[in-house]
């Protein structure tokens, strides 16, 4: 992490795709800095741009142009491309990923689910890190259980200590609680606050859930590509 | 931690039936390898060791067709025509033969062999020459005729079996009527020898009306003469042929390629389909798997990862298929061995289908690089699946 704490910057980010001769800017100059420590919620309607955003945020797919640092560390600028080999690296050193659809490997047992991002890329001293992860998420006692055979919000858990195995700097959530009931939603956010207090870890979680929103320490808003930053939650119930 | 080879594992785990059939195929194919390579190595050794337990390395006989004759010789049929003992003399004479050995085959019709009768053959022989030829047969009861005009038999070890005779007892000879007193029975050697019964020469030649008269002379060549030279020195005799065991050998083994030619393609065709299979198991895997693939690189798989993912279940699929297949050959390779001598024209005793430890690995090498070549492809286009669509996609 940089001096000034600074965990993400993004410049005049922007994402077009193509369909025939049309040109879709999904996220259109968008500028916004997290710092380090941030817990920070992207909401907007359907087809706004926030998936897009937290894809580029998340270095799993190239901007059409803009700049984006992590830490200080350039990683987009110009017109220059990273290689899908190159994206890995930077991902799997910085991010830890969840998404709605969990995305748990069913024969594997919760446990082996957690530990499985060590199969492929490891920092040192993480080898008790998986247990200790579902101590802290309470999903100790159904380590040995596959997918198929704990609930919808316990897979979010694991799926959430698989995001952090490998100790990242920053977690995207993307729709956390899209397949949760509001019990399990309001359970899931409350696991993600209490990373962020005492992990000091940065993240940032799209929702659909208003409600949920309200749990970060800033809301930015996505609507036709553009993001803005709303000053505070008030308004967002407004 | 959890290995490559665990979620490798694990993962053919999945559609156990779709696994299961692929295995099948492959372990088909592995047995149909080794099988017919075992055969390969198995027949030429046992038609090596039947010519070397010969005793000799050049037979003489009436002119026709010699390898006709070799091949009823070396089944232990009768010969097509006769020749004079006195040949045996000039040959014997000759500074490079060690040693000639009369014989004379006859066959009768036993009408009490099989359903409706089949033929029995006699061989006659001195016993002190075929001793000599053969030291390597032993009795397991009695030992050789007390006169070269005696009624006596010496039964091959299965003969004996067949017939249900012991030292002692009589054997009838049909056609003949004519009763041999079991003097001896030899142990079983794993030749043609083994369903002989032998008698005096002598005895045979007056029985059958022909004295003075064989069906072939085995000649044995002295230590570092060549034997096709003197094969030539042969030909000058009048009315004999001269047949050279190693051109039987290698008569015999050129009509067995043919039959190895039309197996071999088999088996490649087999291997082709197997791999085809293996192919088509690990691809529609890597389909299903389109977004778990796509979030493994999202979570720190880079594309050599999963290309080494693809290829471990590639190569566990072809390594259990391979074991399977190996172990169904060894299992099932006496039975391997009588279908081949149901179809084959000639089968020398003895194993035919030899599967040695060598095999066993080289067929295993085979059938690896097999599920190498075969992963290839799908783990290259999983390797090549980028996270994004992945997840956005709805397939998996």
């Amino acid at each position: 992490m940089n001096e000034n704490g600074i965990s993400i910057e993004a410049k005049s980010l922007t994402k077009v795709y193509h369909r025939g001769s049309e040109q879709i800017p999904a996220v259109n100059d968008v500028s916004l800095r997290i710092n380090r420590g941030d817990f920070i919620s992207i909401i907007g309607p359907s087809g706004s741009g926030k998936t897009t955003l937290v894809n580029l945020l998340g270095c799993l797919d190239n901007p059409t142009s803009g700049e984006l640092s992590l830490a200080g560390r350039p990683i987009f600028s110009g017109a220059k491309r990273l290689s899908e080999r190159d994206l890995t690296k930077i991902r799997r050193e910085t991010f830890g990923y969840i998404f709605q659809n969990f995305y748990l490997i069913p024969t594997l047992t919760v446990m082996e689910n957690v530990m499985l991002p060590l199969t492929f890329y490891r920092k040192s001293g993480l080898e008790d890190e998986g247990m200790k992860l579902l101590k802290l998420l309470g999903m100790d006692h159904r380590k040995d259980h596959l997918p198929g055979q704990v609930s919808g919000g316990e897979m979010q858990r694991v799926a959430i200590a698989r995001a952090m195995v490998n100790r990242p700097e920053i977690l995207l959530a993307d729709e956390p609680t899209g397949n949760l009931d509001t019990k399990r939603s309001a359970e899931i956010v409350q696991v993600l606050q209490e990373l962020n207090r005492t992990a000091r870890l940065t993240i940032i979680m799209v929702t659909h859930n208003q409600e949920l929103a309200r749990h970060a320490a800033r809301i930015f808003e996505m609507r036709d590509g553009r993001i803005s930053e709303i000053p505070n939650h008030k308004q967002v119930a407004k | 931690m959890i290995t490559k080879f665990q979620v490798a594992y694990k993962n053919l785990l999945r559609k156990r039936v779709r696994s299961l059939l692929t295995l099948v195929g492959i372990a088909l194919s592995a047995w149909v390898l080794v099988s017919l390579l075992g055969f390969n190595h198995g027949y030429e050794a046992s038609l090596n060791r039947d010519i070397d337990n010969m005793g000799f390395e050049l037979m003489l006989m009436a002119k026709g067709c010699p390898y006709e004759a070799a091949t009823l010789m070396l089944k232990g049929g009768t010969g097509l025509r006769y020749i004079n003992e006195s040949f045996m003399g000039d040959v014997a004479k000759e500074p490079e033969v060690e040693k000639t050995f009369p014989m004379l085959m006859s066959a009768v019709f036993d009408p009490n062999k099989g359903e409706s009768g089949g033929i029995s053959g006699y061989f006659g022989v001195e016993p002190k020459s075929f001793a000599e030829l053969k030291p390597s047969l032993k009795f397991r009861q009695g030992g050789w005729f007390t006169d070269v005009n005696a009624y006596e038999a010496v039964m091959g070890y299965e003969a004996a079996e067949l017939e249900q005779r012991e030292v002692g007892d009589k054997i009838l000879m049909p056609e003949k009527n004519v009763e041999f007193k079991v003097v001896g029975i030899l142990n079983r050697t794993g030749t043609q020898d083994d369903g002989t019964i032998f008698v005096p020469l002598k005895t045979l030649q007056k029985m059958f009306g022909r004295p003075n008269e064989l069906t072939t002379i085995g000649i044995k060549l002295k230590k570092g003469i060549d034997s096709v030279r003197f094969e030539e020195k042969l030909y000058k005799l009048p009315d004999v042929q001269v047949v050279s065991l190693t051109q039987v050998k290698d008569t015999i083994m050129g009509l067995i390629s043919t039959a190895k030619v039309m197996v071999l393609s088999i088996a490649i065709i087999a291997i082709l389909i197997a791999m085809v299979g293996v192919i088509n198991t690990i691809l529609m895997s890597v389909h299903e798997r389109f977004q778990e693939i796509g979030i493994l690189k999202t979570i720190g798989a880079m594309p050599w990862d999963i290309f080494k993912l693809i290829w471990i279940e590639t190569l566990i699929l072809c390594a259990i298929g391979g074991v399977l297949g190996v172990g169904l050959a060894l299992l099932l390779s006496k039975a391997t061995e009588v279908l081949i001598r149901y179809v084959m024209p000639y089968a020398p005793s003895g194993g035919l289908v030899l599967i040695d430890l060598k095999l066993v690995l080289f067929t295993m090498a085979v059938i690896l690089c097999i599920g190498l070549v075969s992963g290839l492809y799908p783990a290259w286009k999983a390797g090549r699946i980028r996270p994004l669509e992945a997840i956005r996609s709805n397939i998996g």
